[in-house]
C-alpha cells in the first residue's frame, strides 16, 4: 500500500490526549453542563430560603436596610396573635375547600367528554378547553368581572331568565369563593391534558376484563379508570394544592390588593406583599412566607402519606 | 320487512335495526348527539369571552341602560321633515308590533309616523309612550379601541411585554438544554438526588425565596430595570429540564457515538445531534416560557411599579382598570387587545404545546 492511498482513505480523528479518566472526564462535562443550575440553586433558590429563614428572626426594613436588629422569635409570636394572619388562613382554606374539588372535577369531567373515542375533532375541542390558559391572567380576571357582575353580568342575566335570583358574586363575603373558584376554571387546561393522558395509558384488556365480570359504564370508571389513574390525579391534586395556596394576581386584581370584601380574599400571600412591600415590614413578611412553604410541605407531605394505598403505581413500588 | 332466515334469537330487534345503514346512521347520530354536547359545554365554558367582545364593541352605559339589548347596540332613530326622532316598538291594536318613530309624544296619546313610509298619515297611538320598549339597532363601537390603545400606550407595552418575553426565553431555553443535556447524558457522583432536588423545587412556593431575592437585586441597583425578570430565569427551571431531559432520553445514543468517532466533543454533539433532533421539545419549552413570561404579573409588579415607560401589559392594564373601573366598555377592549397576541399564537401552535404538557405532568 503506497503512501498516497493511504492519505486518501478516512482519518480517524486523534484521540484527544487526557491525563483524565474517562469517567472522571466524563462527571466534569456532566457537571459543566449542570453547573449552570448548580449556581442558580445555590444563589437564588437555597440561599435566599435560609435567608429568609434568618430575616424572620430580625426587623429588617427596606426604608433602613443596614439599621437590622436581631428579634428573635418577635415575628413569630407576633404571627400568632394577629387577626389579619388569622383572618387570611381562614379565608384560603374556605377558597381552598371550594375551588381544589371543583378544579379536580371539572378537569376530570372535560377529560371523559373529550377523551370519548367516537367524539369527532377531539384535538380542535380540546384546544378551545386549553385556550383560557394562554389568557394574561390580569385581562381574563377583567373579563370574569364583568361577566359576573352583579347588575350587568351576564351570570346574572342568564340566572334572572331562569328566574333565579343571582347572588351579589364578588361583592358577597360568601359567595366571593364560589365566584373565584367558576374564574379558576380557566386554568384547569394543563389538568385536562394530563387527565387525558392518564385516562389513554389505562390498558383496555383492564376494561375488556371489567366488561366480563359484568361491570356496567359506572363500574368499570369507579373501579378500573380512578385506581389506574390514581397516581395522575395525585399530582394533580399536589400541584392545585400548591396554587391555592400562592392565589395573588386574580384576588390582587380584583381589589386593587385590599381583599375586599370585608378581607374574605385577604389570601395570605396579599398578606405577604402587603407586609413586605407596601407596610415595608421585611422581617415579618419573610416570617409569613415561611409559614406558608411549611403548611404547603405538610400539606403536601400529607398527601403523600396519605395516598400511599390509595395510589397504585403500574410500575412497581415507588 | 319479510326476509327469510330471520331467525328467532333477533326478534324484538327489527331486522332493519341491523342494516349496515341503520348502524351506520346510529352511529352518525350518536357522534353528532356528542358533538353537540361537547359545543354546548365549551360554548358555556368560553362565553365570558363573548361577553368580552360584546361588550368592548358597545357604547359606554349601554349595560347599564334599561331595555338595552346585549348585543352592541344604539337606540334607532330615522328622520322626519328633516329632523331625528327615536324609534319605539310600538303594539298596534290588532296584536302586531310596528317600529315607528315618535314625532309628537304626549301623556296619554302620542304620535308616531312610519320611517319606512313617511308620506303616511301620522298615526295616533292611545297609551303611555313611556311604556314602549325602544327600537335599536345594531352598532358595534371601534372607538373603545382605539381610546384605550392610545390611553394604554399600546405600542410601547406591546415593545416592553415583548423584549421582556423575548429575551427571558432565550435564557431559559439555552441554559435549560444544557442542564437537560448534562443530566440526559453524562454519569457524575450524585447525579439522581441533584435530579431529585430539581424536581422537588416544583413543590417549592416562590414566596420563600422572594424577599432575600428583592433585597438582594435591589442592592444590584436592579429594581426599576427588566433584569430580575429576565436574569433569574437563566439558571434553568425544573419543569424545562424536565421535559428536555425526557425527550433527549428517547434520542439513540448511537448517533452521539458516530459523531464522537467523527471528533466531536459534547458541546459539539448537542449542537449538531441532540439539539437538531429535539427541536420540537425546545419549540415547546420556548412557547411556554414566552407565555409565562408574557402573562407573568407578580414579578413586574414588584420591580416596575415605578417606572411606567418600562411596564408590560399585565401590569399598566391593572392600573388601567383601578382608573376606569366605571367603564367596563374600555377595560374590555383592552383586555381584548392584551389577550390577542397569546391566542393567535396559541391556536397556530396548540400541537406543540399540548404535547408538551403532558409530558411533564405524567412521566414522572
Amino acid at each position: 500500500m503506497s503512501a498516497s492511498t493511504q492519505a486518501l482513505r478516512p482519518q480517524p480523528a486523534p484521540p484527544r490526549r487526557s491525563w483524565l479518566r474517562p469517567s472522571v472526564r466524563e462527571a466534569l462535562w456532566g457537571f459543566a453542563f449542570i453547573g449552570i443550575w448548580l449556581v442558580g440553586l445555590v444563589l437564588l433558590t437555597a440561599g435566599p430560603m435560609i435567608a429568609s429563614l434568618v430575616l424572620s428572626f430580625t426587623d429588617f426594613n427596606m426604608v433602613r436596610p443596614d439599621d437590622v436588629k436581631f428579634v428573635g422569635l418577635d415575628n413569630w409570636t407576633r404571627m400568632i396573635s394577629d387577626p389579619t394572619i388569622a383572618t387570611s388562613l381562614i379565608a384560603t382554606l374556605k377558597f381552598a375547600v371550594i375551588t381544589i374539588p371543583v378544579t379536580m372535577l371539572a378537569s376530570l369531567g372535560f377529560a371523559v367528554l373529550l377523551n370519548q373515542p367516537r367524539l369527532p375533532a377531539k384535538g380542535p375541542l380540546r384546544a378551545l378547553v386549553y385556550m383560557p390558559m394562554m389568557i394574561p391572567l390580569v385581562a381574563s380576571t377583567l373579563v370574569w368581572m364583568g361577566f359576573l357582575n352583579t347588575n350587568t353580568g351576564w351570570l346574572n342575566d342568564i340566572l334572572r331568565a331562569l328566574g333565579l335570583g343571582g347572588p351579589d358574586w364578588i361583592n358577597s363575603t360568601l359567595w366571593v369563593y364560589p365566584a373565584l373558584s367558576i374564574m379558576g376554571l380557566w386554568g384547569i387546561g394543563n389538568f385536562m391534558l394530563i387527565n387525558i393522558a392518564g385516562l389513554q395509558s389505562v390498558p383496555t384488556e383492564l376494561y375488556d376484563a371489567a366488561k366480563i365480570d359484568g361491570a356496567g359504564r359506572w363500574q368499570s370508571f369507579r373501579r378500573v379508570t380512578i385506581p389506574m389513574m390514581s397516581p395522575v390525579l395525585l399530582y394533580n391534586l399536589v400541584i392545585v394544592l400548591i396554587g391555592t395556596f400562592q392565589y395573588f394576581t386574580q384576588a390582587y386584581v380584583m381589589t386593587n390588593g385590599k381583599g375586599d370584601p370585608d378581607n374574605s380574599t385577604l389570601f395570605m400571600n396579599l398578606v405577604l406583599y402587603r407586609e413586605g412591600f407596601v407596610f415595608n415590614h421585611m422581617g415579618y413578611a419573610a416570617a409569613i412566607a415561611w409559614l406558608l412553604f411549611v403548611i404547603v410541605l405538610v400539606l403536601t407531605l400529607v398527601l403523600f402519606w396519605f395516598s400511599r394505598k390509595r395510589v397504585y403505581y403500574a410500575g412497581g413500588d415507588r | 320487512m319479510t326476509v327469510v332466515g330471520v331467525t328467532a334469537r333477533e326478534t324484538g330487534r327489527s331486522f332493519s335495526d341491523r342494516s349496515p345503514v341503520a348502524r351506520a346512521y346510529r352511529r352518525y347520530l350518536g357522534r353528532s348527539m356528542l358533538l353537540m354536547l361537547a359545543l354546548v359545554i365549551i360554548g358555556a365554558y368560553l362565553l365570558p369571552l363573548l361577553y368580552m367582545a360584546t361588550t368592548a364593541l358597545q357604547q359606554p352605559g349601554q349595560s347599564t341602560t334599561p331595555g338595552a339589548p346585549i348585543w352592541p347596540a344604539v337606540p334607532q332613530t330615522a328622520t322626519y321633515q328633516g329632523q331625528p326622532y327615536p324609534v319605539y316598538a310600538v303594539p298596534m291594536p290588532d296584536g302586531s308590533t310596528r317600529s315607528l318613530m315618535l314625532v309628537d309624544p304626549g301623556r296619554e296619546s302620542s304620535t308616531f309616523v312610519d320611517p319606512n313610509d313617511p308620506s303616511q298619515t301620522p298615526i295616533e297611538w292611545q297609551g303611555r309612550w313611556r311604556t314602549l320598549q325602544q327600537a335599536w339597532t345594531f352598532a358595534p363601537l371601534v372607538d373603545n379601541f382605539t381610546t384605550a390603545w392610545t390611553q394604554l400606550n399600546f405600542p410601547l407595552l406591546l415593545r416592553n411585554t415583548f423584549g421582556v418575553a423575548a429575551l427571558s426565553t432565550i435564557g431559559a431555553v439555552l441554559s435549560s438544554v444544557l442542564v437537560a443535556y448534562g443530566f440526559a447524558r453524562f454519569r457524575f457522583p450524585g447525579k439522581n438526588l441533584l435530579f431529585i432536588i430539581l424536581i422537588a423545587t416544583i413543590i417549592l412556593p416562590f414566596q420563600v425565596t422572594l424577599l432575600p431575592q428583592y433585597i438582594m437585586f435591589t442592592r444590584f441597583g436592579w429594581n426599576g430595570t427588566w433584569l430580575p425578570l429576565i436574569i433569574p430565569h437563566c439558571f434553568a427551571n425544573a419543569y424545562n429540564v424536565f421535559l428536555l431531559r425526557q425527550y433527549f432520553l428517547t434520542i439513540p445514543r448511537e448517533l452521539d457515538e458516530a459523531a464522537m468517532i467523527d471528533g466531536a466533543g459534547p458541546l459539539r454533539i448537542l449542537r449538531s445531534v441532540v439539539a437538531p433532533q429535539s427541536i420540537a421539545a425546545i419549540t415547546a419549552v420556548a412557547l411556554f416560557h414566552f407565555f409565562f413570561s408574557w402573562n407573568d404579573f407578580f414579578v413586574p409588579l414588584l420591580y416596575l411599579a415605578s417606572k411606567p415607560e418600562l411596564q408590560t401589559v399585565s401590569i399598566a392594564l391593572t392600573s388601567y382598570n383601578t382608573l376606569y373601573a366605571t367603564q367596563p366598555t374600555l377595560i374590555q377592549a383592552s383586555a381584548l387587545m392584551s389577550m390577542a397576541v397569546p391566542i393567535v399564537v396559541f391556536l397556530l401552535a396548540q400541537r406543540a404545546f399540548m404535547r408538551g404538557v403532558v409530558v411533564t405532568g405524567v412521566d414522572k
